[in-house]
């Protein structure tokens, strides 16, 4: 699975990820509550910095990642423009590139593995409150891992359409495709079922590494039956 | 519980694969992607609950960096861009579609699917996507209303696939509709 971060390594990459997050929350707090165009001119310069510091190639995959909101400014623009208010359009604008790039930055520079650790933390009050954590980290496996196979399964079922009618499947294709998935997920409850299971969460959620989950008597009376199985 | 994870989480990633596959461009004149119609159908398959969590799960993953939006957006940048109030409103949209669904489980699947996948799907949708345009770019409700007019046909469109879609799955497997199988809880 590709990810967004950068393949250009940087200084940032080492960086806290809770830190560049909350840094982030901060500015985009401060550049919505500015409409001062010099202020917002400058941030937008000191971002566009941030981009070339590492780098040609990380400034042009930045710029490209940018590039999708050129039509939108256009739009803003030439409205305000249409009304006689250029610098409202410009602050606008400047905002608006400023703060989705400096976003994009945090992405690009943090990896999946230090993203993922800054949500557990995040969790950790939540799941007093109920939040089932492990669930959700089998959860987000699962969907990455699943996107490439329902992937696989929908160019199959394109080509077996195509096999069999010289028109485009077009979105017929969707039911199949859904129904394909919904027996996988049946199969894969089985499965995660099989393999002991996903415990509801323990009155204090303790700090252990997948290794050494905690086994429940449930998950290890199911672990026992598949053994002597297994090893024969 | 199993059971409600791994729906939850494929039907994350069916929505993210609907807007990725390249052939399944629905071909309206408008350029439109099909990911919108994977939110109509997270209502109108898992019910509220589930659909809420299966888009609030995509949503999340996006957060963390993968590219799973149509056209391959993703990361941070998009939950402060000009559509960011459609990513929020997606979850309330696949919430309301779902409630609609289950509110009335009595009536025929078809009419029920696309009355829910309207409202859900393109009511409640816009309304999120409008007030965030609104707010981002600085604009009133009503000019931001007329920036997002012309996505509103091919919307309606895909709510009436949904329908059929919905309606199409019950018929071949009546257990496909998750929130028939169980009611209550998660």
């Amino acid at each position: 699975m590709i990810s967004l971060t950068s393949p250009v390594r940087t200084r940032a990459h080492d960086w806290p990820a809770g830190a560049k997050l909350g840094a982030l929350l901060l500015v985009t707090i401060g550049l919505a509550a500015t409409d001062a165009l010099p202020l917002l001119a400058l941030a937008f310069a000191g971002m566009v910095g941030l981009y070339a510091l590492p780098g040609r190639i990380f400034l042009l995959h930045g710029a490209r990642r940018l590039r999708m909101l050129l039509p939108i400014v256009a739009v803003v623009l030439i409205w305000h423009v249409v009304v006689q208010d250029a610098r409202t359009g410009m602050a606008i604008s400047l905002r608006l590139l400023t703060a989705v790039g400096l976003a994009n930055l945090v992405t690009m520079t943090t990896r999946l593995s230090d993203m993922m650790a800054v949500v557990r933390t995040l969790c950790r009050p939540l799941a007093r409150l109920g939040l089932n954590v492990r669930a959700m980290d089998i959860a987000i496996a699962l969907v990455i891992r699943m996107i490439p196979v329902l992937s696989d399964t929908g160019h199959q079922l394109g080509q077996s359409w195509a096999a069999r009618s010289p028109k485009k499947p077009r979105w017929r294709i969707v039911m199949p495709l859904t129904l394909a998935t919904l027996d996988d997920a049946d199969h894969v409850a089985e499965a995660l079922k099989a393999r002991g299971g996903i415990q509801p969460p323990p009155a204090s959620p303790p700090k252990t590494s997948p290794n050494t989950a905690p086994q429940t008597a449930d998950s290890r009376t199911s672990h026992e039956r598949k053994r002597p199985w297994k090893s024969q | 519980m199993e059971k409600s994870v791994s729906h939850v989480a494929l039907f994350a990633a069916i929505i993210a694969v609907l807007g990725l596959l390249p052939n399944l461009q629905l071909g309206f004149g408008v350029p439109i992607t099909a990911q919108s119609l994977g939110i109509m159908l997270a209502g109108t398959v898992l019910g509220a609950k589930r659909g809420a969590l299966a888009v609030l799960l995509l949503l999340l993953i996006v957060a963390l960096g993968l590219p799973l939006l149509a056209g391959g957006r993703g990361g941070l940048g998009v939950f402060v861009g000009p559509t960011a109030g459609f990513l929020w409103g997606w979850v309330a949209a696949a919430f309301v579609t779902g409630w609609i669904m289950e509110r009335f489980p009595a009536q025929p699947v078809l009419p029920m699917a696309i009355l829910a996948s309207v409202v859900g799907g393109i009511l409640v949708l816009y309304g999120f996507g409008i007030v965030g345009m609104a707010l981002v770019l600085k604009k009133t409700l009503l000019e931001a209303t007329m920036l997002v007019l012309a996505f509103i046909p091919g919307d309606l469109a895909k709510a009436g696939i949904a329908g059929l879609l919905t309606a199409s799955l019950a018929r071949a497997r009546p257990g496909s509709l998750i929130w028939r199988r169980a009611p209550r809880g998660l």
